[in-house]
């Protein structure tokens, strides 16, 4: 065997100089690349009033730990949103693959739209496909140092603007950026600014589809969710190749009716579909793992079949059962399934976002001495009673005993009610004092109530707990 | 189809071999790429070896360059790095510890009224004091102050020897104190004795009235006893003295609540008068083991754990 000679374990990346196409599904493409962009880069800079926290729309307040969404706060305790926010994203993941294939990958992920953003700065600088491999195969010189100097120092620019945007969630954003500049900035800011500078670089700019093809666990685990109805790119063998397969253009194969005679298809093999690939592959092989469903092929042979004024769709959406000659069945039980779970995850985080109490109360006894008799002979019991005022507002509590006659509350260093700061978190000691009953029970069931009386409008906490007595 | 020429990334490949006539091996060549990111990870663990301690050599190990300094005692050391002297160096440096020490400062300025009306002071002197009381006081005074009766006050009460304000508790953990009450085993025959110890007993309501109450009355408020010097002519004692308040319902050193006859009763309080309190209550002194800060905060903590006056 010839090939012998060639084989090896490790494989030399072979460079991909995507070609441009217009076309509806670029254009879509453009439409999310612009609005992902837009959110992303300007979000840090949308102002929102805060009482006593930086009047930042979106802020990771790490230190401070808070963690502001515009209307709403959520602290440390709350991190199971984040779960539930996880669940969503991934149900969705799985319900939108199982319909529709991996649309995710093609046109949200953020590896596909910085790709993009890079491969416009490549061909801005460059110029077209032709243009760039002749430059990338040309020796060194003036005019390929000058303009790879260009692109690599735009790229740059770019992974370092995605950097430090990521590090401006995280701080206040004007504040943050002058600090950066000026070098007072904290260590981390430096240290996240320059670590997603240098992989935004490497990954959009160098290793692009190596990402998608040696990198993505999602890659490899959407073929899960696919089955003969997911929506897939796919190039139409039989119109393509007719019984002779496919041939280029010429005199005698011009019309489609002189080529249909021949039992020739209606690729007339001008490999526009495997040049715009983003992942250099030919769609025309069949379904292949580094097919990430961005349809740029579909739109490169939409225009030269509107050129010839042929039907288009040569390549197109479709599936394996509607290739088949049978419909696509959107709804069946995968769909079904995925389709209650995330109903479900959504209806869960929305519940218990919409009901989060904008304070908690709670009461433990210090067990250690469990009681003390007090010189007058009364018994005391002593409590830890934990606040937590979760709003932006000054909120005053009022404390109470309830169900224990003739017991009395004492605060320390208070009166019978209690003001918390805005986002306050306060332990505050109470003692109860209570004559001894005489015989029976040694404990004695109650409960503290604990009202919002000023600053929120929220019902009381009743946290019950127990009196011992010798 | 047509075998796809351009791109060989998408051809597969065999090994060649073939077993049992056509059972054959593909070939997907790992990325160059990964080999070489596999490099790395074998250089940036040489590199590691340079900074942090790794190797064992005999019997020591390859201590690295990286050094970490620490404070112990207030001293900078400096040390190669490892991981005791991070936690050293985290213990004073970290930002727990700077808030820590920023809030310990407050309280060094602050005074008591300031701290006792502030919740928030409070509520850090009740976890930097928990550690304090635990590690200097709980010895003796057990974990939550509850005391030993008979050896050691109980503090989660608020019946106070020496005083219960803040400036007497700040004033006792500063310079010790010994409890001290002679012995009456020379001055009281067992009549006297007896009669003292039911007077002592119907000052909290212990022992009903009687004449042998009375009799104990003349004693404890005359010159036969004297024991009005320092307990007070009506039993209330004396702060300055220490002298225990004998009318409320603590006791601290004859244990009366663990018994339950008024003979019992008796016998243990007869047994104090008699033998007297000698060597046997000596709290020692903080100043010099503690700094004035943490003696502050010890004061405020033992202040509030039961009430303090």
């Amino acid at each position: 065997m010839s090939e012998l000679a060639e084989q090896t374990l490790y494989q030399k990346r072979i460079p991909i100089y995507p070609r441009s196409v217009k076309g509806r599904f670029r254009n879509l493409k453009y439409g999310i690349l612009v609005l992902a962009y837009g959110v992303y880069f300007l979000l840090p800079w949308v102002r929102w009033e805060r009482a006593n926290a930086p009047d930042q729309a979106v802020l990771f307040d790490l230190p401070g730990r808070h963690f502001y969404i515009f209307g709403l706060s959520a602290e440390p305790q709350d991190i199971i949103w984040l779960g539930g926010l996880l669940v969503i994203a991934a149900m969705l993941l799985f319900f939108v693959t199982g319909i529709a294939g991996r649309v995710f990958c093609g046109y949200f992920c953020f590896q596909t739209l910085w790709t993009d953003v890079f491969i416009l700065i490549e061909r801005w600088i460059q110029g077209e496909r032709p243009a760039r491999i002749r430059l990338g195969k040309s020796p060194w010189n003036r005019d390929k140092l000058v303009k790879m100097t260009a692109t690599y120092g735009l790229w740059l620019l770019t992974a370092f603007w995605t950097g430090l945007t990521f590090t401006l969630y995280w701080g206040d954003a004007p504040a943050l950026i002058g600090q950066f500049f000026s070098g007072d900035a904290p260590f981390a800011a430096y240290a996240t600014t320059l670590f997603l500078t240098g992989t935004t670089f490497v990954m959009a700019g160098l290793a692009r589809e190596q990402v998608c093809t040696y990198m993505c666990p999602y890659a490899r685990f959407q073929s899960a969710m696919f089955d003969k109805d997911t929506l897939i790119v796919a190039y139409d063998a039989t119109r393509g190749e007719g019984q002779n397969g496919r041939r280029k253009l010429s005199k005698e194969l011009k019309s489609r009716e002189d080529r249909h005679a021949q039992g020739i298809g209606d690729c007339i093999e001008c490999g526009y579909c495997v040049q715009v690939c983003p992942t250099g592959i030919d769609i025309r092989n069949g379904l292949q793992l580094q097919c990430i469903s961005c349809a740029l092929c579909v739109d490169a042979c939409d225009a030269i079949m509107d050129q010839l004024h042929w039907p288009r769709g040569l390549v197109k959406y479709t599936s394996d059962t509607a290739k088949a000659g049978q419909p696509t069945r959107i709804i069946k039980p995968k769909t079904i399934g995925y389709g209650v779970v995330l109903c479900a995850a959504i209806a869960a985080l929305t519940w218990s976002i919409m009901t989060s109490a904008s304070y908690t109360a709670t009461v433990e006894q210090i067990r250690q001495p469990l009681f003390v008799t007090l010189s007058d002979g009364r018994i005391q019991n002593t409590y830890e009673i934990k606040l937590n005022n979760k709003v932006t507002k000054k909120v005053t509590f009022k404390v109470e005993v309830d169900k224990l006659p003739s017991a009395e509350l004492h605060l320390e260093g208070l009166k019978d009610r209690v003001t918390l700061n805005p986002q306050q978190r306060l332990r505050v000691l109470a003692r109860v004092r209570m004559p001894p009953p005489g015989i029976g029970e040694n404990q004695h069931h109650y409960e503290f109530v604990i009202t919002p009386i000023e600053g929120i409008d929220a019902p009381p906490v009743r946290e019950p707990t127990v009196f011992y007595t010798p | 189809m047509s075998e796809s020429t351009t791109k060989q990334q998408a051809a597969v490949q065999t090994t060649g071999h073939a077993w049992d006539g056509d059972l054959q091996e593909f070939n997907n060549p790992l990325p160059r790429w990964w080999l070489w990111s596999f490099y790395v990870t074998a250089v940036i663990a040489v590199i590691y070896w340079f900074i942090y301690p790794s190797w064992p050599v005999g019997r020591g190990w390859l201590e690295g360059f990286a050094t970490i300094t620490y404070q112990v005692d207030g001293k900078a050391e400096e040390s190669r790095w490892n991981t005791r002297a991070k936690l050293l160096h985290d213990l004073t440096e970290s930002h727990a510890a700077q808030r820590q020490r920023e809030f310990m400062g407050k309280v060094a300025e602050a005074d008591f009224s300031t701290i006792s009306n502030d919740p928030d002071m409070l509520a850090f002197i009740r976890s930097v004091g928990k550690g304090l009381f635990g590690d200097n006081c709980a010895a003796c005074h057990g974990r939550g102050g509850q005391g030993v009766v008979g050896l050691y006050p109980n503090l989660a009460d608020d019946d106070w020897l020496w005083g219960g304000s803040l400036e007497n508790i700040q004033n006792v953990i500063t310079n010790g104190r010994q409890g001290f009450m002679p012995a009456f085993k020379e001055t009281f025959d067992p009549q006297q004795l007896d009669d003292v110890a039911e007077y002592v007993l119907s000052l909290s309501g212990e022992a009903p009235d009687s004449i042998a109450v009375e009799r104990g009355k003349a004693l404890f408020q005359g010159f036969g006893g004297g024991c009005y010097y320092c307990h007070g002519m009506d039993g209330k004692g004396l702060p300055s003295q220490g002298a225990a308040n004998l009318t409320d319902k603590i006791w601290t050193i004859a244990d009366v609540d663990g018994q339950k006859t008024l003979e019992e009763k008796k016998a243990v309080v007869k047994k104090l008068i008699f033998n007297g309190v000698q060597n046997m209550r000596k709290m020692p002194t903080w100043k010099g083991r503690l700094s004035p800060t943490e003696i502050k905060v010890l004061a405020v903590y033992v202040h509030q754990l039961g009430g303090g006056q």
